[in-house]
This record gives structure tokens, sequence and C-alpha cells, in this order.
């Protein structure tokens, strides 16, 4: 039986000799099991040295290979060839700047995920002495979606209002600002405000969902979004009509 | 970084997403489509029948709520999505969007207290 | 003394005005935003309803022969279309904007979106035969 050929046309950009990007063919033999990342070192190693792209772990948790195929947004290492047609469209992701071919730039995501205060703001010292925090199972539950992101960029690259709005923090930085105000053992969510709750913030969000439906690790960012809107509402109303109290604090006891 | 008034709006254009969602496709049926299609005898929609019921004072109230919501969720969303169609102007957006939707709300108060 | 140029140039593709157009997800997204332009529509004929109400009942059977005129049922045929998908897309997304947590467990979403409906018919059917007068 004849080895599948595949076909993959993959946006290429290199700065130093292109205008813009334009897409390059290549013909793959691929075995049966091949991701989209196993045909893309394929090409690499044999028949076009010159090809850049991220990957890293090649099993779906670190984020590192996150591009569009096909017009969808995915891991290149969870990309099946079975699960796709024999002409396979291979671009960088989107509403990022093209470094070169399908490496994009990440420093304004970076940016917006420290400015969201990623990191326990501890509401009280640890209760026990060797400086763990007691959390039960359910409280463990109302966050622990949101803490799988692995930053993967998909929900960016899908994301209109990111792509329109300069400066809106993005899906991933708002669930990862969700899973630290929805920890029991953090009290930050008033300090977290300052951004969440700014015009860069949630309300920059129109619930497209678009992010939730292709995240690899279902962390479900749309959600999040929405629940720190309601969150967010009630702390505005309730900090204008009573004066005084101190707002942000959560909502999960 | 500046908290946004953004609750105020978004605030508005949720309660008047609920309100519209479970009553507006029954008022239409009723109002607008159940005479017409014979589910209605016409005469339960005349003066007589409806100017009692909307100008009791727990149906004006209902009424102006009603009107006032559906005029503010509409609003916000029609700014918002001006926006997603590439018109970059926001304030003048909020102004006609909102504008609208303030002159229906001072409209709809007038006419129900000159009821 | 460094001569070398930076040999970086990012290229940023523009994100053309019909964006929403390339997608399906995108096409319903915009349908979705779009029915608010005819719950506001609905709003305002009803607001032009209580103003003929006020001038007392000639002015008001007017404004019913205008709302139940044939053109005027096309677009209120319409409107109900919108309204309709207003009111499912908006149901359809509460488990998400409103978990339900009982213990340490969450609620699946067909419940509380099952809740939703099985109130919006309880509503339109009370709205229905109370306002249309056939209780």
């Amino acid at each position: 039986m004849s080895q599948r050929q595949v076909t993959l046309e993959v946006l290429r950009y290199r700065p130093e000799s292109d205008s813009e990007p334009v897409f390059q063919s290549y013909t793959v033999p691929c075995q049966k099991e091949w991701v989209v990342l196993d045909a893309l070192n394929y090409i690499k190693e044999n028949l076009d040295r010159t090809l850049s792209y991220r990957w890293s772990c090649h099993m779906a948790v670190c984020g590192s290979c996150g591009m569009v195929i096909n017009d969808m947004p995915m891991l290149s290492c969870k990309a099946f060839l079975r699960n796709l047609p024999d002409k396979i469209k291979v671009e960088p992701l989107h509403n990022f700047p093209v470094e070169r071919d399908l490496v994009v730039v990440l420093d304004d995501f970076m940016d917006k995920l420290k400015v969201v205060k990623p990191y326990l703001i501890p509401r009280e010292p640890a209760a026990t002495p060797d400086g763990t925090y007691k959390q039960s199972t359910a409280q463990l539950k109302k966050f622990k979606p949101y803490a799988m992101c692995i930053n993967c960029l998909a929900c960016y690259s899908v994301c209109p209002q990111y792509g329109l709005n300069d400066g809106f923090a993005g899906p991933a930085a708002l669930a990862l600002a969700h899973r630290y105000n929805t920890d029991s053992r953090d009290q930050g969510r008033s300090a977290r405000e300052d951004v969440v709750a700014s015009n860069i913030g949630i309300w920059e969000c129109t619930f497209v969902g678009a992010c939730s439906e292709v995240c690899p690790k279902n962390v479900d960012p749309a959600a999040a979004i929405q629940q720190t809107k309601i969150a967010s509402t009630v702390d505005f109303f309730k900090d204008k009509l009573l004066p005084g109290r101190k707002s942000g604090r959560a909502s999960h006891e | 970084m500046a908290r946004s008034n953004k609750p105020i709006v978004w605030g508005l254009f949720a309660a008047g997403g609920t309100v519209t969602a479970f009553l507006v496709p029954v008022l239409v049926l009723t109002l607008s489509l159940g005479a017409p299609l014979g589910l209605i005898p016409a005469e339960n929609l005349s003066y007589d029948r409806i100017y009692p019921l909307v100008a009791h004072p727990l149906g004006r109230l209902i009424v102006f709520g009603f009107i006032m919501l559906s005029l503010w969720h509409a609003a916000h969303r029609t700014r918002t999505t001006v926006h997603d169609l590439g018109v970059n102007n926001d304030q003048a957006t909020m102004v006609v969007c909102y504008g609208i939707a303030g002159a229906g709300t001072v409209l709809a108060a007038v006419f129900l207290l000159l009821l | 003394m460094n001569n070398q140029s930076n040999p970086r140039r990012p290229f940023v593709r523009p994100l053309p005005t019909s964006w929403w157009l390339k997608e399906k997800r995108y096409v319903r997204y915009m349908t979705r935003e779009a029915t608010c332009l005819f719950i506001g529509l609905y709003a305002l004929i009803l607001l032009v309803g209580i103003f003929r109400l006020s001038q007392g009942a000639d002015a008001f059977d007017a404004y019913l022969v205008a709302l139940w005129s044939p053109a005027s049922l096309i677009l209120s045929v319409f409107i109900f279309q919108m309204a309709v998908i207003h009111s499912m897309s908006w149901f359809n997304l509460t488990p998400k904007a409103m978990p339900l947590w009982i213990g340490d467990k969450q609620a699946p979403g067909w419940i509380i979106v099952g809740a939703h409906y099985g109130g919006w018919f309880v509503v339109s059917v009370m709205v229905f035969f109370w306002l249309g007068g056939l209780m």
C-alpha cells in the first residue's frame, strides 16, 4: 500500500528578503499516526532547512506549537493528519506580528500577562506550620479549569476584539486573573481590578465565545470573563452605593 | 489604569437582554400578530381594554421599565457592534446610541405620565 | 562600533473590515448582535403605541390599524424571528456567565439552560393568555 502524500501550504515570511508573507507548497509522505508537527519536522529535515516554527514537548502541554491549520488555530502536535484533508494550509497565529515563517512576536501577550498580576496575593498567612494552605476539593474545583492554560494563544488568534482593539488584555490573561480571583487562598481581586475592570480588561469583550471553542485545554476563558463582568458590575455598584467598603471581596466563599 | 464606567451601561444591557429575552417574542406574537392571525379577538386589544391596564400605576411602571431596558440593551449592543464593523469613533457612536436610548426613556416617562 | 542594522522586520497582517464574514462562527455572532436592532425597534414601536394611547381611543385605533397592516405584519414576523434568535442565544449562554455550584459539584449546563427555556415557556403562555384577554 502506497504511503499517503499530503501537501502542506505553509505561509513563509523571511524579513531579509520578503516584502510580505507568501505561501509555499511542500509534498510530504506521511505516517498514519503523524500530526502536522511531524510533517513540519519532515520538511525541515528533508526538504527545506530554512522553515522556522516553534515547538517543544510534542504532547500538548507546553503550548509552543500554536498555529492556524486550515483556518483553525490549534496545537500542531495535536493536529492529526488522519483528521485532515490532503491539502493542509498552515499559517502563523492571527493577530500577532509575524517574526519569521510560523513564528509570531509574543511580546504584547507577555506584557498583558504580567499586568493582570497572575500570582497569589494571599488573604492571610499560611494556616499550617509548614507554610501550606488548607483547601477543600470544592474550593479547588472552582478555579482549576482556569489554571490549565498553556499559553498557546489559540484564543488570541481567534478573538476579534483582540484583533480590533489595541490594548485589550485578551482571553488567556483575563482567564488567568479569574483563576486567582476564584482561588480561596487569594484576596487580590481588588488589586487586579484596576486592569481587569479597566477599558483594556473585561469590558472590551463582547462574548463572541470563539476563544473557548478553540482552547485545547478547555479552559473556557469566555466563561471566566463573563463571570468577572458580573462580579465587577456588582462590585462597581456596591462601591458607589456603600462607600468605604473594601471592594473586590471574592465571591467564592 | 482607570476603572471603567462600563458597568453602568453593561448592567442595563444585561438586565435589558434578560427581560427582552423572556418577553419580546410573546409580545410580538400577542400585540402584532395575534389579531391578524386570528389567535386573539381584535377587541381584546382595543383602547377600552388596554388603556386601564397600562394606565394602572403598576402598568405604567412595568411598561416604562420594559421600554427603557429594551432601548438601553439595544443601544449598548449597537455601540459595540458598530465598533466591530470598523467604526472607530467610539465617542460619536456613544452619543448617537445612548442619545436615542436616553431620548426614548424620557419620552416613555412623559407619555406614561400623560396617560 | 556596531554597523549591523536590526534584521527584524515583523509583519503585521491587517484585519479586514469583512473579518466577520470569513467564518461561520463570526456570522452567527454578528446575527446575534444584530438582533438588538429589532429589539430596539420594537421598543420604539411600543413607545409610539403608548403615545397614541395617551391621545385617546381614535388615535390608538388608528395605531392598531397601522400595526396590523400587511407591511407591518411582514416586519413583525421578521422582528419575531430576530427576537427568538436573541432569546435562544441569550439563554444558551447563561451557564457560562452564571455557573451553578451545588456543594462541590458544578451543575451541568443543560439544567440552567433548561430552567430558562422552561421559564420562557411559562411566561410566554401566561402573558399571551392574560394580555390577549383569553383568560
